[in-house]
């Protein structure tokens, strides 16, 4: 008895703790990530005020968005209103409980037997990561209606067709992987990569391109960031929201590229496995944890967000379902032929 | 099959008042539109925002105190303003400057275009979603306007220009900051070119925007950029040489399609064009006095003058009226570019989207402090 609480109650609830606070603070970073990074491309320092080196700027904007005046507009349908903000960030941060950080670990001995670090591994994980992120749209496009504005209303209808039009060729591009690694798990996605001596970017590079480029439109980031286009829609769907209710529309956002990350390394770039994990000379860099590589790949998938933002204008309505639709829809389908045709030949 | 599909609903269009608050309308204009879905059906810009009866003002002040109230019209480019002022008073008084003051004149009114194209790319830009070129075009402007503030001790409403000449002389070591300044100036622009003119995002956004005739450009009465990116020649500094302006060896660029992507390299060339004829001024400019000799308290004679410069939206030129022997104008209208430019827009957003209507906002380069006045 004694055991089984343990097993199954006090370690979840440690695991869930630990990811929703380092996968919070990660959040909260990433802004000020974002605005140092823009910075830089931009010939501009960024934030140096709030704590050393401007490093405490993100919990001086959580704090101030937390005492600002909360707002609520004396037309919009107030139980939705409410409910918007908590309907995209839940499922963004639930995306969390399949994603696989490390292998099984003994915290360098801590602990008498392994454990891994995520919270689960279901044999569904990947399903279940993109049905949970669709759920998110629901919160754009609510929180759009209810505020009762003409420009959140266009604001959520552009986020509600952008996201059902790239989701197709997001699915498309994510076959590609299960056929080659045979598992909707996604530890076993790595695995499968450890096992075939190959990161799956090689053969899926087509899938992996298509992929980002679907995810990127998915979170709403530039060049398809046109939600909340501010120079066309002020601030599209989020427009009347303020203090801590426009915080959980921003830090989903942030969530979600996370998400979006995670999986593009898990998917991609072998999840948690040094680089070339079966060649023995380079066993050295095994001494580096295997979460940092995961970090490491995923800072680089959060780095070309940021660089997009940097540098590219932003797409036309019209265009971008013309991208979706007219490109990626038919490139993802052929992609899936060509890597079915491999795995057939090469799997038998 | 073909043809339109009934709808299933009653539909009706959408009144969506565009402004005067909203970020992308360059102050305090304001567009009722009708929408159909995203399209625009009927676009309508209503003005009178930022209306401060600056030429009404004009008729209480003795001349050379109207040309703080033109600083205040097209506020980014406040030097081609004080310009169309003395050059018209000068023609209704028969007053010649001395070629240095004339050079002096160009060379701030050319610094003065080149940072009013540099804040119009960078709005331009941000308002189609690319940030960054923003900060490049701040950077370079705001050197230009250390180089005004060392030259008149004023960054933005410059009040830099007299009837007969400039005010002061050149400080010492101005002519080699600037000279410097000018030399680096074609590499910044090549930087600007490097974001977007070869983007594909850029010229999907731009190409085929907001076309507008050689035709249709002339019969509005458009000029400037608006007008040139149509395909027509026509730039006073060429037809109608003010201050020194037929001494200086210089191209104008026109565009082919008059579309928002030909005026933007319009744009873009013209701002190439200023730094060269910056040199050119700074190579020749000639000693000598920055005033002509003019009474203390100017009398006109009866009459009525017009005459024009080209601002950096287009053309700038001022009617004035005068008693006899009147020391204010008695009347004193303005024809400003942006205005005129203005009243293109609903042609030009009809059957577009609402994202193209900023677009073609930033595109028309209006400020609506020249347009209210």
């Amino acid at each position: 008895m004694h055991a089984a609480l343990i097993q199954f109650i006090v370690i979840p609830v440690v695991k869930i703790a630990v990811i929703l606070g380092v996968v919070l603070l990660v959040v909260a970073y990433l802004t000020f990530a974002e605005r140092k990074i823009l910075a830089y491309m931009q010939v501009r320092l960024g934030p140096n005020r709030v704590g050393p080196k401007g490093w405490l700027q993100p919990i001086a904007d959580g704090l101030k968005l937390f005492v600002k005046e909360d707002l609520i507009p004396a037309k919009a349908e107030k139980a939705v209103f409410l409910l918007a903000p908590a309907m995209i960030m839940i499922p963004a941060l639930l995306a969390f409980s399949v994603i696989p950080f490390a292998p099984a670990t003994k915290l360098f001995g801590l602990l008498p037997k392994a454990i891994p670090p995520y919270v689960t591994d279901i044999n569904i994980a990947l399903l279940f990561v993109l049905g949970i992120s669709s759920i998110g749209v629901y919160g754009i496009i609510l929180g759009g209606w209810s505020s009762n504005n003409k420009f959140s209303l266009m604001g959520g209808l552009r986020s509600a067709a952008q996201m059902v039009s790239y989701e197709v060729p997001m699915g498309f591009a994510i076959i590609a992987v299960l056929l080659m690694a045979r598992s909707l798990s996604l530890v076993q996605i790595v695995k499968a990569q450890q096992a075939a001596h190959l990161w799956f970017f090689v053969p899926g590079i087509l899938a992996l391109g298509i992929y980002f480029i679907c995810g990127v439109a998915e979170t709403n980031r530039n060049p398809f960031d046109l939600p909340e286009a501010e120079s066309e829609l002020v601030a599209g769907f989020h427009t009347e929201y303020s203090g801590m209710k426009f915080a959980f529309f921003f830090l989903a956002e942030y969530t979600n590229m996370l998400v979006v990350s995670s999986l593009a390394t898990i998917m991609f770039f072998g999840g948690w496995l040094r680089p070339f994990p079966n060649v023995a000379w380079l066993s050295f860099l095994g001494v580096v944890p295997p979460v940092i590589w995961f970090a490491v790949k995923v800072a680089g998938f959060i780095f070309v967000y940021m660089w997009f933002r940097g540098t590219f204008p932003r797409y036309r309505f019209d265009q971008l379902m013309q991208v979706g639709w007219k490109w990626l829809i038919p490139l993802s389908l052929a992609n899936l032929v060509i890597v079915g045709a491999g795995v057939l030949l090469v799997k038998g | 099959m073909g043809g339109p599909l009934e709808p299933l609903f009653d539909v009706e269009e959408m009144e969506l008042s565009f402004g005067p608050q909203h970020p992308s309308t360059h102050g305090v204009l304001r567009v009722m539109l009708k929408l159909d879905g995203e399209k625009i059906m009927d676009a309508k810009p209503i003005i009178g925002y930022l209306h401060r009866g600056t030429e009404k003002l004009f008729e209480t002040e003795p001349f050379p105190q109207c040309i703080p109230h033109t600083d205040r019209l097209d506020y980014v480019a406040s030097a081609t303003n004080n310009q169309g002022f003395v050059v018209t008073m000068e023609k209704l008084l028969g007053i010649t400057i001395p070629p240095r003051a004339a050079y002096i004149r160009m060379i701030l009114a050319e610094l003065g275009r080149i940072s009013s194209h540099l804040v119009w790319l960078a709005t331009h830009a941000i308002d189609l979603g690319a940030i960054t070129p923003f900060f490049y075009n701040f950077r370079e402007r705001e050197e230009i306007l250390d180089l005004f503030e060392a030259y008149c001790g004023a960054r933005l409403t410059l009040n830099t220009m007299r009837i007969g000449g400039v005010p002061f002389e050149l400080p010492d070591g101005w002519v080699d900051r600037c000279s410097d300044f000018i030399d680096r100036f074609p590499a910044h622009v090549d930087e600007y070119e490097q974001l977007l003119t070869e983007n594909r995002i850029w010229k999907r956004r731009t190409v085929g925007v907001g076309v507008i005739s050689a035709e249709e450009a002339i019969e509005m009465g458009l000029t400037g950029p608006p007008l040139r990116g149509s395909g027509v020649k026509w730039d006073i500094r060429k037809v109608f040489p003010y201050d020194h302006y037929d001494e200086i060896d210089f191209e104008i660029p026109v565009g082919t399609n008059g579309d928002t992507y030909d005026r933007y390299l319009v744009r873009l060339q013209e701002m190439r064009q200023s730094a060269r004829i910056v040199r050119q001024c700074l190579d020749k400019l000639p000693d000598g006095p920055v005033i002509a000799k003019v009474p203390k308290v100017l009398r006109a004679p009866e009459g009525m003058v017009y005459a024009s410069v080209e601002a950096p939206k287009g053309e700038l030129g001022y009617f004035i009226v005068t008693t006899p022997k009147g020391t204010k104008p008695y009347r004193c209208h303005v024809r400003p570019p942006s205005f005129i430019n203005l009243q293109a827009l609903p042609e030009m957003v009809q059957g577009l989207l609402v994202a193209d209507l900023v677009a073609v906002i930033g595109t028309l380069d209006i400020v609506l402090g020249e347009i209210d006045r």
